[in-house]
């Protein structure tokens, strides 16, 4: 009995002091993959980019023998492309299904809706990737006389089928914080359904459901392997949805594995991945800071 | 009775045009996915077999099963579950039950925000520089798994908290004013209270994982590995190994001539088991809830 006790006086700080480590593993984290990341890329990063060059010009030819060029404006732009592609579609239709949830359904329903669209969720990337190659490949060639039909708007389709459940499922959550009194002082006044929704309802949750908007792009600039199936694979500037591009996710998935090992090319990869690391994190923090808004009011 | 004003119409008619705008964007969005998804298993009906899991690729790629990759997808999930499921229930435990509300927790909420939302490839890059090259592991499932963990680790965080916050306050002052100490009180009072919630996060993840492609693909993920059939030991901790997610994309767009049948098989199975996990701890969820005493 007292040995056991001494063991638990010894065992408790040790488990509190575990705890507390776990606790901070998310920081370092964040720190350490930041860190290695930039570790790898740093080299080139301080000694022969030109970043001038690097954000400005569009000519992306890694393998060229005589004149190496890393100008990654063009994936951007194709990574920009299909990102605001993809909002257009999801962002209108995931707020319009997460108002019909949230307002429309009976409870049942909803609970219904909302496992299906966890199911959606869940599907991999890697299959979406090849549903844009096997389905919408062929549809959009039948449809637009496309030459290819891996193309900006065969990208934009698979990744805003992608972001629409984060989107509604987070609006759904923005909504659901509206308190009842609000519907229940507007159609007390005579107001319809759709009245309380457009005058009440948006305005009040309009920051989560800029939230959800925030993270489903946030999701879109990060997807790799369904817009690298997808979006064909042409570094260029797209002139019209039906044009092929090349994102900054897919560059680093498509190139990386061919690249020996601390080659300038192998580090200008990792510097699209401190790039990348970067504007999530902005995307994300005014996600964050736009939720916090609400819960602070 | 009363009559209905002109007013009264159109207000009841937009009120109806609207029902129906959102209802049909809710459909627009489900609808077409239910069809795609019964048509990759009507291409994938006349594959899927046992043989079709227990034998290996064969003629590069183009004939065969899918055993190797299925195997590799198992070892990663169940490795990387082990390395994420502890830290992330005791990190959640330390925000919830020992974090004070100040500015270090609100960083460390902060921290694991954008640790979801670091993009999958840059995962990738992180284990490459960190797993692979600085600690010397070589690509291998451990250094994979490392990656995944990692990945996985916010989420498994964010549901272990909501979890833990489920369980009432009073129960823990209860047992705090019998003299117990906050480390016992979690131990006996709050994690068994909020243990099968924990449980259903973490199953949760299991589907996130075994989909997943970017992250493992510089890590410890190789286009080819011949294993020996039917041995679920075939795979160890600093092999190469294949996996689903890897196959489904090579034989989809790196292999030229590979029989129409065989993708659409392995995207099944793929699809299959992430959506069978998902079933599995939805059920489980909402039978928990169903049972809940308080």
């Amino acid at each position: 009995m007292a040995n056991q006790r001494r063991l638990g006086n010894l065992s408790e700080p040790i488990i509190e002091g575990l705890i507390r480590l776990c606790g901070i593993s998310a920081i370092l984290f964040v720190i350490g993959i930041f860190f290695f990341v930039f570790r790898e890329g740093s080299g080139f990063l301080f000694s022969k980019l030109n970043l001038k060059e690097f954000l400005t010009s569009i000519e992306w030819y890694p393998d060229s023998p005589s004149n190496k060029r890393y100008g990654v404006l063009a994936l951007m732009a194709g990574t920009a492309s299909v990102t605001v592609l993809a909002m257009m579609i999801a962002v209108p239709f995931g707020l319009g299904a997460a108002i019909f949830i949230s307002e429309f359904c009976s409870r049942r329903a909803r609970e219904t809706f909302k496992i299906v669209i966890e199911l959606l969720a869940a599907i991999p990337s890697v299959v979406w990737g090849f549903i844009g190659l096997t389905v919408m490949n062929p549809i959009i060639i039948d449809l637009f006389k496309a030459p290819i039909g891996l193309n900006v708007l065969n990208g934009g389709i698979i990744l805003a089928l992608m972001s629409v459940p984060i989107i509604v499922s987070i609006g759904e959550d923005a909504l659901k914080a509206v308190p009842d009194s609000y519907r229940e002082a507007s159609l007390a006044l005579g107001a319809t359904r759709w009245q309380m929704i457009y005058r009440v309802l948006l305005p009040a949750a309009k920051n989560g459901l800029l939230a959800a908007a925030l993270l489903g792009v946030g999701r879109g600039i990060g997807e790799t392997i369904a817009v690298l199936m997808a979006t064909g694979h042409a570094v260029q500037i797209p002139h019209s949805i039906l044009d092929p591009v090349r994102t900054l996710t897919a560059t680093i998935a498509a190139e990386l594995g061919e690249t020996p090992v601390r080659s300038d090319h192998y580090q200008v990869l990792f510097i699209i991945g401190i790039l990348l690391f970067s504007i999530t994190f902005v995307v994300n923090l005014v996600a964050d800071l736009v939720v916090k808004g609400i819960r602070g009011k | 009775m009363f009559i209905e004003t002109p007013l009264v119409q159109k207000k009841k008619r937009t009120e109806a045009a609207a029902k129906i705008v959102f209802m049909l964007m809710t459909i627009l969005m489900i609808l077409p996915l239910l069809l795609i998804l019964a048509y990759l298993l009507y291409k994938a009906f006349p594959i899927l077999s046992l043989d079709f899991f227990i034998t290996n690729p064969k003629n590069g790629m183009r004939a065969g099963g899918i055993w190797a990759p299925f195997l590799g997808t198992m070892y990663l999930v169940v490795i990387s579950l082990l390395i994420s499921a502890p830290i992330g229930v005791l990190a959640a435990v330390y925000l919830n039950e020992y974090a004070g509300d100040n500015w270090f927790t609100r960083i460390i909420n902060l921290a694991v925000v954008n640790l979801a939302g670091v993009p999958s490839i840059v995962h990738a890059l992180f284990g490459l520089g960190a797993f692979v090259l600085f600690a010397g592991m070589g690509r291998s499932i451990l250094a994979a798994s490392l990656t995944l963990a990692i990945m996985t680790l916010p989420v498994i965080i964010a549901s272990t908290k909501e979890s833990l916050a489920a369980v009432p306050r009073a129960f823990r002052e209860a047992c705090w004013n019998v003299g117990a100490t906050r480390w016992q009180t979690i131990r006996h009072i709050v994690l068994p209270n909020s243990i099968s919630g924990i449980l259903t996060g973490v199953i949760l993840q299991v589907s996130r994982t075994a989909g997943e492609t970017a992250p493992v693909m510089f890590t410890g993920v190789v286009f080819f590995k011949k294993i020996s059939e039917g041995d679920i030991f075939a795979y160890n901790l600093f092999d190469q190994c294949m996996a689903l997610s890897m196959h489904l994309f090579t034989i989809s767009t790196q292999v030229p001539d590979v029989p129409k049948a065989l993708p659409y098989g392995t995207a099944v199975v793929l699809l299959g088991t992430v959506l069978l996990v998902n079933a599995l701890s939805i059920t489980l969820r909402v039978y928990l809830r169903a049972r809940k005493k308080w």
